[in-house]
């Protein structure tokens, strides 16, 4: 098991496919995502890895949670959020997370807080069908019906769906596909539709209910790993640049080497040439040159 | 610019698309591909546009009606579908609404719409 990421809510757009196709996507960003704690088994008997997203005033942070950060020596982070992690898949703290950290193609499931609704009615809260529009049903149109039997029971059984508080509860969204990616930007597109409004946060797990792919990036994609690879690249690309170089090099001598051995001839040949006939030589060489 | 609109204008300067100056009470003919099994042709399809819908934007859409063998039919495309060939403005009309619904409950005479000999084009637009 890997970590999961945050991401920021940023809204939603479609992309058009070469087949004419439309897909709805809801684009999520990923903003300085960096590890800010472990836990570990010896210590507090599980692991996991502790998340920080967003920036934030540090005047604006409490006390204790500025000794935190600065104990990862990471700036202080608006939103925090723990995943659970395989012991192996710890990551180290201060590191950051790409938004390469999922391919295209693979299913994740989504979690945000919804959209509040407040006090809702049944027929909005639990899809009731309401009364009569007629029929001697006066002002309760959109009431529920009978919430229980009679004497016996005596009561209304627990858990009834009734009128209510709607929404900003947490909400998963399960087996939403990866669309797009953007490691630069960090974005994240994900077909249809995530919890929560723009703007708001949002974590994204591999999703649970879909065999994990094999060529997900242990333990997360980093940007210090992003950045070695580079690095290893540029060096790879400079050491063949170079040979290349040197190879070129050893060429250009080889072809001035002939190129003089046949000036060498040419001149011995024009030496000859001169000492057979001496008297026209001067004129010539001008109109020559 | 926030990131929607722009990754939006990107994808729109992706398709490269040239989208002519047109709005309703235009008629238009636009050129859509049909896949016939293996082989793809191109339908023409002319009719009045009678609602655009969600502006210039990716999201944007317009609807074109005719008359089929006797019957109204109405057609909505997105404007930046990758199955639009061309869309081709064949007569400016002057009307005076930016829906033209009311053309859905009248027929021949009542249904006409005036050309408007007065159209300019859009500055920096050759369409």
């Amino acid at each position: 098991m890997r970590s999961g990421i945050i991401a920021k809510k940023v809204g939603m757009t479609r992309l058009f496919q070469e087949d004419g196709k439309q897909i709805p996507v809801t684009v999520l960003q990923l903003d300085n995502l960096q590890v800010v704690a472990q836990r570990t088994p010896d210590q507090h008997g599980y692991s996991a890895v502790q998340l920080g997203t967003g920036s934030i005033k540090a005047k604006r942070v409490s006390k204790a949670m500025r000794g935190h950060f600065s104990a990862a020596n990471v700036e202080p982070k608006r939103k925090v959020a723990e995943f659970r992690v395989a012991p192996e898949n710890l990551i180290n703290v201060g590191e950051e997370i790409t938004a390469d950290h999922y391919f295209e193609g693979q299913f994740v499931d989504v979690s945000g807080t919804s959209i509040g609704k407040g006090f809702a009615g049944a027929m909005k809260r639990h899809n009731f069908g309401g009364l009569r529009a007629s029929h001697g049903v006066s002002i309760s149109h959109r009431s529920h019906g009978s919430t229980g039997q009679c004497q016996d029971p005596g009561k209304v059984f627990k858990g009834k769906k009734m009128a209510g508080h709607m929404g900003a509860v947490k909400v998963t969204t399960q087996n939403l596909q990866v669309v797009k990616t953007d490691a630069e930007r960090g974005i994240i597109m994900v077909k249809g539709a995530v919890p929560g409004s723009k703007g708001g946060w949002v974590t994204v797990k591999d999703a649970v209910k879909k065999p994990t792919p094999d060529n997900v990036i242990l333990p997360a994609a980093l940007r210090s790993a992003a950045a070695e690879a580079k690095r290893l690249a540029e060096e790879a690309a400079a050491q063949a640049a170079a040979e290349e170089a040197a190879a070129a090099e050893a060429a250009a001598a080889e072809a001035a080497a002939a190129e003089e051995a046949a000036l060498k001839e040419a001149e011995a040949d024009i030496a000859a040439e001169k000492s057979d006939d001496a008297a026209e030589a001067p004129e010539k060489k001008e109109g020559d040159e | 610019m926030d990131l929607i609109a722009q990754l939006e204008a990107e994808q729109i300067a992706d398709l490269g698309k040239t989208i002519p100056d047109f709005k309703a009470g235009d008629t238009i003919r636009v050129g859509y591909k049909v896949t016939e099994g293996t082989r793809t042709r191109v339908q023409n399809y002319e009719g009045v546009c009678i609602s655009r819908r969600n502006g210039d934007g990716i999201a944007g859409s317009f609807t074109v009606r005719k008359i089929s063998f006797g019957e109204g039919v109405e057609r909505v495309f997105p404007l930046y579908s990758t199955n639009i060939d061309s869309i081709e403005v064949v007569r400016r009309g002057r009307v005076r609404r930016a829906k033209l619904y009311y053309l859905r409950s009248r027929r021949g005479k009542s249904a006409r719409i005036a050309e408007d000999s007065t159209y300019k084009p859009l500055k920096g637009a050759d369409a």
